[in-house]
């Protein structure tokens, strides 16, 4: 944990808290369908143009319900879209590799990872995906999931702030502007700095190097109908090759990836994803990668205080948000920093940390605080491989998902997921006290914290649910890559991430066997679509409650819902819901790993 | 019923759109800046011999094995290692019976490649591999212990190795950001391209 590191992470804090009062006046411009912004002059057209042809008045505002089944309804329509592009991925144009189309469960699996901003990979990247799946199946749903989880945030703030009425906005409208005028702009920008970084942007076939030394490798020997021969001991017969080629994956990245970070996608162009150094060349793009990540999520807290007249209740949350985050990064690079102690006996320097599946640019710092922005926001990417992590370095990751991407958390969803722990919190400090509990004058009832609750009992089911599923099925065991507590992990791991429409994983777990089982994929696409919309529609029906109850004027006994007592009860119901609802699985993973870690306990 | 049948034409009509603007121009506009600015970077850093023939990406590491080179990380990219179009970390855990296996035998042979002693402590990143299987770089220690290796197998002076790996060393960007590293494929490069006689 040297100097320059501590640098580092104030550098980082400070930017992403000067980015946030810019980037959420903006936001209400945006988010305000008369608003006026720098852009109109350019996007104004195309964006009449977009309601023109889908018949939208923009001026037509919709009740929670009519917001709801229109946002249903556009994601049913992008994932068929995506399903029917990776199955055919073989008839469409940008294939110069010729793969092949995905088959059904992989492609379920994929469609609504995207759809969902989850963008779990449980396809392969450059072995799989055409350039065309990429740039238009792919890339299409890191924009609008990332516009519809703002349109969501959007309209619960404005149930928050109207008071006895009926409507919270247009989706098509919300939907529209925020890609438009907010997420399209700042990913051309981002494209092409990421480009000046070294990422590729190319159209061509893959590569095909010279090596500077061709390299002998034993490789299992083969007969002609492609199978492995097997000497007389049944061990596969080994044969000498020596390859001279190294083929380098080429492909459209740079505008992928941008919109990969700014909309908490996370899905990356390839395997490695931003461990990749073509998907991030230096620690620079690293850096803005992860600045990026957090942008929107942070200026949506700005946009909470200015819509609420109460600046603030906006910079209260954010900071419950930076205390959970830092005290995650601390971790994560403490437990990193010192390594694993069974290498270290082997004969690994001490001081040098936990460096499998970490890259030399990013070493242990930059690798550290990725895992735990890219998990606090609900982005996914990994510069990394957060299952070669330490026991208490992948802790980190996995419980930041479990607190419900709240940390900042994926841009929209963060901010209306905190916003249930905010409602929590006032009830429970209204319990404390012995009053009907207020949020900004609005009582809040029986119903409202049902739905409150409601949206969070969802989540913790379906991670505990199908993780103890997966853990006493001879499928779930399959796919694992590590044994003992590690291998619980893994699973945990998943059903967390795509729950929590996170997307990182521990990658060790495979979801494509070789025998074409297909429990994993569809458990996983099943928990993806219940975390993204088994909690999304609780939440709007807490935004059309809220949005009919009159504002009471502030009294005495009002609890504020800014400063240091509100910023430490939000902090203390996130961790306790959180802890509450996982440390038992949680012990039976990385916990108990920890301890069999020190004593050198391997499986 | 009527505004239903208004909110399926606005899911499709606008789905359509979004893949024109955002999977279509969008996409193009990139690539048009970032050819005609940023060409060779757009392409894949690329390294070329005088006659064109593609030698791999500054970008990317390739494996090296023989004692006349600067070894790299260990890789899991594809079945036998920096695999470019297969990238990869291994995936295993801290306590990894497979992991601990090799990190031992790791160290063993990287001990006796380096004519190290038998307790001497070897660097974290020579004995692991990367998350990508293509990290290009090294630490600048592992590569110092390299050093006296190369400049013996290639007859030249330590000195003259170690300006060398001096050149190739990259990072950290702005003075703060990320940590140093040495690029494999760069100096082996800048090696091989040294008047020198090879043993």
């Amino acid at each position: 944990m040297h100097t320059s590191d501590w640098l580092q992470l104030a550098l980082f804090v400070g930017l992403l808290a000067l980015i946030t009062k810019p980037l959420g006046i903006y936001l209400t411009k945006v988010l305000d369908a008369n608003g006026k912004t720098l852009l109109d002059p350019v996007v104004g057209p195309l964006e009449r143009l977009t309601y023109a042809v889908m018949g939208v008045d923009r001026t037509r505002e919709q009740n929670w319900k009519q917001y709801t089944v229109a946002m249903l309804l556009f994601s049913l329509a992008g994932c068929a879209l995506t399903y029917a592009i990776l199955r055919l991925q073989h008839l469409l144009p940008f294939n110069p590799q010729g793969l092949g189309p995905l088959n059904h469960h992989l492609a379920f699996n994929t469609a609504i990872s995207f759809t969902t901003n989850t963008n779990w990979q449980s396809y392969g990247g450059e072995g799989t995906m055409s350039y065309f799946s990429q740039m238009v199946g792919l890339t299409l749903h890191n924009f609008t999931s990332a516009a519809t989880g703002i349109a969501i945030a959007a309209a619960l703030v404005r149930g928050i702030t109207r008071h006895s009425a009926g409507v919270l906005g247009n989706f098509w409208v919300d939907l529209v502007r925020s890609t438009y005028y907010l997420l399209l702009p700042l990913s051309l920008v981002l494209a092409i700095f990421l480009v000046s970084q070294g990422m590729i942007q190319n159209f061509k076939p893959y590569d095909t190097a010279t090596l500077l030394e061709p390299q002998k490798v034993q490789v299992e020997k083969k007969n002609d109908a492609g199978e492995t021969v097997l000497g007389a001991d049944g061990k596969p017969v080994m044969e000498e090759q020596v390859i001279t080629d190294q083929v380098i994956a080429q492909g459209p990245m740079a505008s992928q990836v941008a919109i990969k970070m700014l909309g908490t996608n996370g899905g990356g162009f390839v395997n490695a994803n931003a461990a990749h150094p073509y998907e991030n060349p230096t620690p620079l793009s690293n850096f803005l990668q992860m600045l990026s990540i957090f942008a929107i999520g942070s200026g949506l807290t700005y946009y909470l205080g200015r819509m609420t007249k109460n600046q603030a209740h906006g910079w209260s949350v954010w900071g419950a948000m930076m205390v959970l985050f830092l005290a995650g990064v601390i971790t994560c690079w403490w437990a990193e920093s010192r390594g694993n102690p069974i290498h270290q006996g082997l004969g690994v320097v001490l001081g040098d940390g936990n460096m499998e599946g970490k890259e030399v640019r990013f070493g242990i710092f930059n690798s550290s605080l990725f895992a735990t922005v890219t998990t606090a926001a609900s982005c996914g990417a990994v510069n990394a491989m957060h299952d070669s992590f330490t026991a208490i370095g992948g802790l980190v990751p996995l419980f930041m998902m479990e607190l419900g991407e709240v940390v900042i958390g994926g841009v929209g969803a963060g901010l209306y997921g905190m916003l249930v722990f905010v409602v929590l919190a006032v009830f429970i400090a209204g319990l404390m006290v012995g009053r009907t509990p207020e949020y900004l004058g609005k009582k809040i009832q029986a119903y409202d914290v049902k739905m409150a609750m409601l949206s969070l009992l969802v989540l913790c089911l379906s991670i505990l649910g199908f993780t103890a599923w997966a853990s006493v099925s001879d499928w779930g065991l399959a796919g694992l890559n590590n044994s003992g507590p590690h291998g619980f992990s893994e699973m945990l791991y998943a059903y967390s991430s795509t729950t929590a429409n996170n997307g990182s994983a521990f990658g060790g777990l495979t979801a494509n066997p070789a025998n074409g089982d297909p429990h994993y994929n569809v458990t996983l696409g099943f928990a993806m679509l219940i975390g993204r919309f088994l909690m999304i529609i609780p939440i709007m029906a807490l935004a059309g409650s809220l949005v009919q109850k009159k504002i009471a004027p502030p009294s005495v006994g009002t609890f504020p819902v800014a400063g240091v007592t509100f910023t430490i009860l939000l902090i203390g119901t996130v961790l306790l819901v959180g802890a509450l609802n996982f440390l038992p699985a949680l012990a039976l993973g990385p916990i108990v790993e920890h301890f069999l870690m020190l004593k050198g306990q391997l499986f | 019923m009527k505004s239903f049948l208004l909110d399926v034409r606005g899911a499709v009509v606008s789905t359509l759109v979004f893949v024109v603007v955002l999977c279509g121009f969008y996409p193009v506009v990139v690539w048009a800046v970032a050819q005609g600015v940023f060409r060779d970077k757009a392409n894949g850093s690329l390294i070329k011999d005088a006659d064109g023939t593609l030698r791999g990406s500054s970008l990317l590491g390739q494996n090296f094995t023989g004692e006349a080179w600067f070894q790299p990380r260990p890789s899991a990219a594809g079945a036998n290692g920096y695999d470019a179009a297969s990238s990869s970390g291994s995936n295993l855990g801290p306590t990894s019976q497979k992991l601990a296996d090799a990190v031992k035998d790791r160290i063993a042979s990287y001990r006796e490649t380096n004519g190290l002693k038998a307790d001497e402590p070897v660097p974290a990143d020579a004995v692991t591999a990367s998350g990508s299987g293509l990290d290009p770089h090294i630490s600048p220690r592992n590569a110092a212990l390299q050093t006296a290796r190369v400049a013996r197998a290639r007859n030249l002076s330590e000195d003259q190795v170690r300006s060398l790996v001096q050149s190739c060393t990259e990072g950290p960007d702005l003075g703060v950001l990320g940590d140093a590293g040495v690029n494999v494929l760069r100096l082996n490069r800048a090696l091989e391209q040294l008047p020198s006689t090879m043993k």
